[in-house]
C-alpha cells in the first residue's frame, strides 16, 4: 500500500528537484530563444559551479562563503564564455554551435577530472540547516526547504525583472523577435550577454545548492542539462514561465515515477514484472511526457517566439 | 558530386583498409586490425548519420539510439540462445527502422533547436532503458555468449573474416548512399534541405520524405550496431549515451558533411586523433575539446573542404 505521508514527502522532493531544474532552465531557456543558439555547455557553469562552491566549502568550512564565491566566479566565466568563444557562434548553424560546445563540455569535464580528480566531492550539510521541520507529522528536512525557499525567491525576482522592467521588456522582445527589435535600435548583444550571465550565475547557484544532497560528479552536468532541455522543450522554448511550469512538472514526475510506478504497476501486473517494468518506466517518463506534449503542442505549452 | 580528389582519396582510402589484416598479421600487432574494423563499423553509423543531417539539413543528436538497438538486438538475441546471424541482423535492422519510425514521426514535428533537443533526449531515454534492463546487464552490460553465426556461409568468429565482412558492408553502404542521394528521392531530400517551403510549394510532401530518410539512417545505424556487437563481443548501455551520439556528429563534420567520403574519412580521422591523443596524454579531451572548437570556427566544412569547394553552411 501507499501511504500518504510518503506520498506527500516524495512530493516535496519533486517540488526542491523542480525548482532546481528550473534554476538551470530560467537561463537557458532564454540563450535558446533571444539568440537562437544551442547551448550544450550550461550543463558545465552548473558543475562548475558546484565543483567551486564545494571547494571553497572545504577550505573554510562556511558553506554560504562556498556560494558566495561560486556566482560571481560562474558568473565572470558565463561572460568570458559569451563574449569570447559563443558570440563568432551566432551567425552559425545550429551544427556548429553543437559541435563548439561540445567541445567545451570535454574540455571542461576533463578539466575538473585534472584539478579535482574522477572521483568527485562529498560535501557536507551545513550545520546550521541540518535538522527537519515536521508538518502534519512529516519530517521535511531543513536544508530542502531552503532550497525551495531559494528556488521561489529566484523564480519571483526573475518574474519581476522580466515583466517589470525596461531590460525585461527588452528580453521579452529579443525572445519573441529578435530582427524587428535590433531594426528598432536596441543592442540585443548587450541585453543577451547581460542574460547569459544571470543564466549562468544561476547555473552556478544550481550546482552549489545541489552539492549537499546530489554528489559533486564530473557527468553532472550533463545528466541535468538533458532534464533540463526536456523542461525547456515542454515549456516552451524562450518562456520564463514555460521553464517554471514545465520544471515543477517534471520534477515532480520524475521522483513520483521512481517512487510509486512499481506499486502502481503491481494493481494490475504480477509482481514480479512490476517490479521490473517499474523502474524501467519510471527512467523513460519524463521522455514519454515530452513526446505526449510535443503531440500535441510542438511549440511547447508557452510559446514565446512569434515570427 | 564527388570532385575527383574526394574519388582518389576513397580510393586510395580503401585499398589501405584492405591491407591492414595483411599489415597486422605481419607485424604481428591485432591491434591495429581491431582498430580499422572499428573505424569501419563507425563510418557505417557516420554515413548513415550524414543521410539526414548532411542530405536532409536535420541535425539528429540521437544517433547513436539506434547504434544500441541494433547491438542490443544481437546481445539479447544471442542471450536467449538465438545465435542465427540471418535472423539476427535482419532483426536488428527492422527494430532499428521500426524505432526510427516512433522516434522520427514525434521529432519531426519540429525543427531547429527543438529537433536536436528531442532527438538527444529520446536517445538519452534509450540510455537509461538500457541501464534499467537488469536482465541483460543493466549498466555493466552484457558479454556476447557467441558472434553472428551464418552456418556455412562463413564464419565470423573468425577476426579477419569479420574483418573483410565489415569491409564489404562499408562499401555496399556507401553505394547503396551515392544510389540514394543520386535518385529523384536523394533530391528531393536536398530540395527540402535547402527550401522546405518552396518543394512543398512544388507538391512534395516533404515531411514524408524525411522520415523515410530518417528511418532509412536508423536502419543503417541498427546494422552497424549489429556489427559493432559481433566486433566488441559485448553489449552495454553506452552504446547510447548522448557523447557518442556527439563523437558521430563529431565524425561526420570532421570529414566534411554532405559528401559521401566525408563520414568515411571523418571516422577515420576521430579514431586516429583519440588513439593519438590519448597516447600523449590521459587527460586527452582537453586537447580535444578545443581542437573541436578551432574546427568549427576555422574549418568550416571540414577536412574534405579543403580538396574540394564544397563549403559546409552549417544548417
Amino acid at each position: 500500500m501507499v501511504d500518504g505521508a510518503l506520498v506527500f514527502e516524495q512530493f516535496f522532493n519533486g517540488i526542491q528537484l523542480g525548482l532546481l531544474l528550473f534554476l538551470l532552465a530560467a537561463g537557458l531557456t532564454l540563450v535558446f530563444g533571444i539568440m537562437d543558439m544551442m547551448n550544450l555547455a550550461h550543463g558545465s557553469l552548473y558543475m562548475l559551479g558546484a565543483y567551486v562552491a564545494a571547494q571553497v566549502t572545504l577550505w573554510s568550512g562556511s558553506f554560504l562563503l562556498g556560494v558566495s564565491v561560486a556566482l560571481p566566479a560562474i558568473l565572470i566565466l558565463g561572460i568570458c564564455l559569451e563574449a569570447g568563444l559563443l558570440r563568432p557562434l551566432y551567425a552559425r548553424g545550429h551544427l556548429d554551435q553543437v559541435l563548439a560546445t561540445f567541445g567545451m563540455i570535454l574540455f571542461f569535464n576533463e578539466f575538473v577530472r585534472l584539478v579535482w580528480g574522477p572521483e568527485g566531492i562529498e560535501v557536507p550539510l551545513p550545520s546550521f540547516l541540518k535538522g527537519n521541520v515536521v508538518l502534519f507529522d512529516i519530517p521535511l528536512p531543513n536544508y530542502r526547504l531552503v532550497v525551495i525557499g531559494v528556488g521561489l525567491l529566484v523564480a519571483l525576482l526573475l518574474y519581476l525583472l522580466v515583466t517589470k522592467t525596461r531590460t525585461g521588456m527588452l528580453i521579452r522582445a529579443g525572445a519573441s523577435n529578435r530582427e524587428m527589435i535590433q531594426v528598432l535600435g536596441v543592442d540585443i548583444n548587450r541585453v543577451f550577454t547581460l542574460v547569459f550571465g544571470i543564466g549562468a550565475a544561476l547555473a552556478a547557484l544550481a550546482g552549489a545548492l545541489a552539492g549537499p544532497i546530489l554528489a559533486v560528479t564530473i557527468g553532472m552536468g550533463e545528466n541535468i542539462l538533458i532534464q533540463v532541455l526536456v523542461v525547456i522543450v515542454i515549456g516552451g522554448i524562450g518562456s520564463i514561465r514555460g521553464a517554471f511550469v514545465g520544471a515543477m512538472l517534471i520534477g515532480i514526475i520524475d521522483i513520483l515515477g521512481r517512487s510509486f510506478l512499481d506499486t502502481f504497476f503491481k494493481i494490475f501486473l504480477p509482481v514480479n514484472a512490476a517490479e521490473t517494468a517499474g523502474p524501467a518506466v519510471a527512467s523513460m517518463l519524463i521522455y514519454i511526457i515530452m513526446a505526449l506534449v510535443l503531440f500535441f503542442k510542438p511549440q511547447g505549452l508557452f510559446p514565446a517566439k512569434t515570427g | 558530386m564527388e570532385s575527383r580528389a574526394q574519388k582518389l582519396i576513397l580510393l586510395g582510402f580503401f585499398g589501405g583498409l584492405f591491407c591492414v589484416p595483411l599489415l597486422a598479421e605481419w607485424t604481428s600487432t591485432p591491434f591495429y586490425l581491431d582498430l580499422a574494423r572499428r573505424m569501419m563499423i563507425l563510418a557505417i553509423g557516420a554515413l548513415s548519420l550524414n543521410l539526414i543531417m548532411g542530405y536532409g539539413g536535420l541535425i539528429s543528436f540521437g544517433h547513436a539510439a539506434y547504434i544500441g538497438i541494433g547491438a542490443y538486438t544481437v546481445g539479447i538475441c544471442a542471450e536467449h540462445g538465438l545465435t542465427n546471424g540471418f535472423i539476427q541482423w535482419p532483426l536488428a535492422i527492422l527494430i532499428s527502422g521500426a524505432f526510427a519510425i516512433v522516434f522520427g514521426a514525434i521529432s519531426l514535428r519540429t525543427r531547429g533547436v527543438y529537433f536536436i533537443m528531442i532527438t538527444l533526449a529520446l536517445a538519452q531515454m534509450m540510455y537509461f532503458l538500457g541501464v534499467s534492463l537488469d536482465r541483460y546487464g543493466g549498466d555493466d552490460g552484457l558479454p556476447l555468449s557467441e558472434r553472428s553465426n551464418f552456418q556455412d556461409l562463413i564464419d565470423i568468429s573468425n577476426n579477419i573474416t569479420l574483418y573483410y565482412l565489415v569491409f564489404l558492408a562499408l562499401v555496399l553502404c556507401l553505394l547503396f548512399c551515392h544510389r540514394l542521394i543520386h535518385s529523384r528521392f536523394g533530391m528531393v531530400l536536398q530540395g527540402a534541405r535547402s527550401n522546405e517551403k518552396r518543394m512543398q510549394g512544388l507538391g512534395f510532401p516533404t515531411l514524408r520524405y524525411q522520415l523515410t530518410a530518417f528511418v532509412i539512417a536508423g536502419m543503417m545505424a541498427g546494422f552497424a550496431g549489429a556489427l559493432l556487437a559481433n566486433h566488441t563481443d559485448f553489449i552495454n548501455p553506452d552504446l547510447m549515451h548522448w557523447t557518442r551520439s556527439g563523437d558521430l556528429i563529431i565524425m561526420v563534420l570532421l570529414g566534411g558533411m554532405g559528401s559521401l567520403a566525408g563520414p568515411v574519412i571523418g571516422a577515420l580521422v576521430f579514431l586516429l586523433l583519440e588513439e593519438v591523443l590519448s597516447g600523449i596524454t590521459e587527460y586527452w579531451q582537453l586537447i580535444f575539446g578545443p581542437f573541436l572548437i578551432l574546427v568549427v570556427l576555422f574549418a568550416r566544412g571540414g577536412l574534405l573542404g579543403f580538396f574540394s569547394k564544397r563549403g559546409n553552411q552549417g544548417e
